[in-house]
């Protein structure tokens, strides 16, 4: 039988979230609200030194006399900040040197993903450090890590484990002022990862956190660190899935990545948190500041595969300080049912002779609303500056949008910026040239999403690219074969 | 005393010295009280982010000109497309000029907004077109509440024009710092056809702002084309707002060739109201010394089938600023929308800036839209090509900035138009061509 676009449409309208289960795990919960005094008791519980509380506090003051901005192109109602809970870890919480240890129904969690541990534990070389609602619980493979001298753990654990770096770096790349939500994070974030690569050397694995929201009503404020000294390298991917909830879920992470002269730093991103139903109830908010340093020929690489939430809002960015540094940054942003995405990148050349490459893919389907926004900064002494960007959107149906707003601004002679954008939906005569040769409809249209994804899916760690593509899957079922 | 306060407190004053019949009163009045809750735009309204209007707003302008000057045509005969015979409105300092223009009312009308707006046999025209065709907006509503002097031009069903129609303001500077609201409204019936030259010009280095607003409605079947000559002082400001409004099967294009002035802001606007419709806008900029030219451009399609077509070309030297603002708004009902948008820019050296900002806002899906934007310089093996074939190296730029701002020039559809701005940019490049592209 024919499979027409009409049936397709159906069917992602009638999709349901199929990861939305919860965990039913003890939790330690501090009331709603926010103030100083439960800004202190965060840092109290993870027991940080006190150059950290009043680091959070000057946040918190800086946080109160902001407003929460609202340029974006998404609508949504403003969450109640006094209404969130800012804190919550799991009750049980062993150390646990094995898996065998951990608590079988997390494990079941992570089996009904499709990830489980172990299995991950199979597989070549990725250590995970598991956030469960803002503490970590697990960490495997720390001892190989350590032999070579990586640091990877939370980032609680580095506060005060490795007070030194992570002083020096906090707050470095992501100041705690500069926007609404990075201010919010910095005072009252739970935890995160923390990861430094020493010297020269490579990170033999992939690694790799999966965060959840699982307690109702918390904010999950998440706060990751990656540092790659001189010459190193290393792959950090980050995958996230949620519960199902009715109310909207808060989540404002920061990343901050810093490549000192020569690292390279790649780090993916597969986000399929609760989009809402297809109603457009519920869904998490997305308010994710990240951003990476670049130091003299240092490379910065963000993949992100964008599926969930309700409310996306996020910019993944480089800082091209040193000379001959290069950002990158791939993205597939896909939206259904009433789901709104505005994310992008921003690149800062302020070296010479820094490369940039940003290469977007929208896909907006259902009532969704779907915006690349993206600033190309080209500074008076950044000499052979050069970018290249392509933005291009898939419209399925006519209920959903697709914008794009590129910000160019050079001021440098030398500079060689290219900026394409294009916005089409899968055509007729590319449906019907596959059904001549005996494709059918589905499979057609999932073969030109597949085309039409591949720069970026190729960009995925092979860990990450099964996982990519089941995201895809879920996302625009009956259109991925 | 601010501009603002200024302008409001004369607001009174203006109204009371004008002898007009009150039928746009209310307009005026809720214009300036929109223009006062709103004030003039700043850097922190998302279409103002890269143009300050602080450093044109600190000047103390005058705002009603004392006293008619005259000027003869000998002295101001290079600002006029001359060479081909044209019908002309000229205004000095914000005030018509009878012996430097030449009306007609005979197959079209082409004369005064003042008596447009005065006279009883054209109320219903002004009824019906007039401030219709602008949005909410604070510059404005400032121009509709001064409203008093511009060009008014009717061409009646299935007329063509049978000359283009010149519209010129010059500035003598017998102010120390003028402002100026020229007021324009332009109506193509359906099936006509007309040409209109625009031209902001100073005489003077003393201060001048241009506040002007254009509206322009293009019947079923019309074609309108339109052409803006920016080349004025490094003293005179201009900002200037046209809004078209096109009927099912028109075509009209809009070429703005911005070439000088200190702050130069364009605000284009277009709205397709009916099927088919083509809508070009295309613009060449050529600064240096610290000028600043922004285009802002929309283009709203509300139906199906209809095209546009945005081509913007800068080249930016000697601390000068080009902004590009450039937005296409896609309807859900206008499917098999075709809308193209390119903006390429060269700078010159380490002085000069620019920025771009091409958007694309698409609710429809079966669309053909993109949009390109280049920031780049001068292909250094072309220039090389040229110089061992023996073309100097000024000549060879200056060959290869033609080059780049040509497929502009070739849509240009009056000759005399074509070979002024080619002489310009020669002028401002500074070589003889030796040959008229």
């Amino acid at each position: 039988m024919a499979y027409t676009e009409h049936e397709l449409e159906q069917e992602l309208k009638d999709k349901e979230y199929e990861y939305g289960f919860y965990t039913d795990i003890e939790s330690d919960t501090l009331p709603p609200g926010l103030n100083e005094d439960i800004v202190i008791a965060i840092s109290k519980r993870k027991n940080e030194p006190d150059w950290m509380t009043e680091w959070r506090l000057e946040a918190y003051r800086h946080w109160k006399t902001m407003a929460e901005p609202n340029w974006a192109n998404v609508g949504y109602e403003k969450p109640d900040y006094q209404n969130i809970s800012y804190y919550s870890a799991p009750n049980k919480k062993p150390k646990y040197e094995s898996l065998d240890e951990v608590d079988p129904e997390l494990l079941d969690t992570f089996n009904k993903l499709g990830i489980s541990l172990d299995e991950q534990k199979k597989l070549a070389g990725v250590a995970v450090d598991v956030v469960m609602d803002s503490v970590s619980v697990a960490t495997t493979f720390k001892k190989n890590l350590a032999e070579k001298g990586i640091i990877f753990c939370s980032i609680s654990e580095a506060i005060s484990e490795h007070p030194e770096l992570v002083k020096k770096y906090i707050g470095s790349v992501v100041p705690p002022k500069d926007n609404f939500f990075a201010a919010l994070n910095s005072a009252v974030f739970s935890d995160g990862s923390f990861c430094y690569i020493p010297k020269g050397v490579r990170c033999p694995m992939e690694l790799s956190t999966y965060f959840r929201i699982n307690q109702a009503g918390t904010g999950q404020f998440e706060r990751t660190l990656v540092i790659a000294e001189e010459s190193s390298y290393v792959s950090y991917l980050e995958g996230c899935t949620a519960p199902m909830r009715d109310e909207n879920q808060l989540h404002a992470a920061v990343v901050e990545l810093v490549a000192l002269d020569n690292a390279e730093i790649k780090y993916s991103t597969v986000q399929n948190w609760f989009p809402g139903n297809k109603e457009g109830k519920g869904g998490v908010f997305n308010f994710v500041t990240k951003r990476g340093l670049c130091e003299k020929n240092a490379k910065i690489s963000w993949t992100q595969v964008e599926t969930g939430s309700a409310v996306t809002w996020k910019y993944p960015s480089c800082v091209l300080k040193g000379d001959n540094s290069v950002g990158e940054f791939y993205s597939i942003a896909v939206t259904n049912n009433f789901q709104q995405a505005d994310t992008g990148t921003k690149m800062v050349h302020l070296g010479k002779n820094t490369k940039s490459t940003i290469i977007s893919k929208g896909i907006s389907a259902g009532q969704s609303q779907n915006s690349y926004r993206g600033l190309v900064q080209v500074n008076k002494r950044a000499e052979n500056a050069r970018n290249f960007s392509q933005c291009d959107s898939l419209l399925m149906g006519n209920k959903c949008g697709a914008h794009t707003f590129p910000y160019i601004e050079a001021k440098n002679k030398t500079a060689q910026i290219e900026h394409e954008a294009t916005t089409s939906k899968i055509g007729e005569d590319q449906i019907f040239y596959c059904n001549q040769r005996g494709i059918d409809t589905e499979k057609a249209i999932a073969l030109i999403v597949n085309g039409f994804s591949k720069e970026v899916l190729n960009k995925l760690p092979m860990e990450f690219a099964v996982e990519a593509q089941k995201l895809l899957e879920i996302s625009l079922e009956g259109s991925v074969g | 005393m601010s501009l603002k306060d200024k302008l409001i407190s004369s607001f009174l004053a203006f109204e009371e010295n004008i002898d007009l019949e009150n039928d746009i009163h209310t307009q005026r009045d809720s214009a300036i009280k929109y223009f006062e809750n709103t004030g003039f735009p700043t850097k922190k309204d998302e279409a103002w982010k890269y143009t300050s209007l602080n450093s044109i707003l600190k000047e103390d302008y005058s705002i009603f000109p004392k006293k008619e000057f005259a000027l003869d045509y000998k002295d101001v005969k290079k600002y006029f497309i001359h060479d081909i015979d044209t019908y002309t409105i000229v205004f000095v300092d914000g005030i018509y000029s009878s012996h430097l223009s030449s009306t007609t009312h005979d197959k079209f009308d082409a004369c005064l907004m003042s008596s447009a707006l005065n006279k009883a046999k054209y109320k219903s025209i002004i009824d019906t077109y007039f401030n219709k065709a602008t949005p909410e907006d604070s510059l404005v509503s400032l121009n509709t509440a001064f409203t008093r002097e511009g060009a008014y031009i009717r061409v009646p069903k299935n007329v063509a024009a049978e000359k283009p129609v010149q519209i010129i303001n010059f500035s003598t500077g017998s102010e120390t710092a003028l402002m100026v609201q020229p007021r324009n409204l332009i109506i193509a019936e359906d099936g006509s056809q007309l040409q209109i030259i625009e031209r902001h010009q100073s005489l003077t280095d003393n201060a001048v702002l241009t506040n002007s607003v254009t509206e322009v409605f293009v019947g079923k079947n019309a074609n309108v084309d339109y052409y803006k000559i920016q080349n004025d002082k490094t003293s005179a400001s201009l900002i200037d707002s046209t809004y078209v409004k096109q009927d099912r099967d028109s075509v009209a294009s809009v070429h703005t060739f911005s070439l000088g002035g200190k702050l130069t802001r364009n605000n284009l606007n277009f709205y397709q109201n009916g099927e088919n419709i083509n809508s070009i806008l295309k613009g060449v900029t050529i600064l240096e010394d610290k000028q600043h030219v922004d285009h802002n451009t929309l283009v709203h399609h509300q139906q199906p089938n209809c095209e546009s077509h945005q081509d913007y070309k800068g080249i930016f030297s000697d601390k000068s600023v080009g902004v590009f603002n450039g937005k296409v708004y896609v309807d859900k009902i206008a499917q098999k929308t075709d809308a193209y948008q390119s903006n390429n820019n060269i700078l010159i050296d380490d002085t000069s800036t620019c920025n771009s900002k091409p958007q694309l806002e698409i609710f429809a899906d079966d669309v053909k839209c993109s949009h390109g934007c280049t920031i780049g310089q001068l292909d250094n093996e072309a220039l090389y090509y040229l110089q061992t074939r023996g073309i100097p190296y000024k000549e060879a730029r200056a060959l290869l900035m033609f080059a780049f701002a040509n497929n502009v020039l070739d849509s240009v559809k009056i000759p005399e138009i074509k070979k002024r701005i080619t002489k310009q940019i020669a002028l401002k490049i500074g070589v003889e061509l030796g040959f008229d592209l």
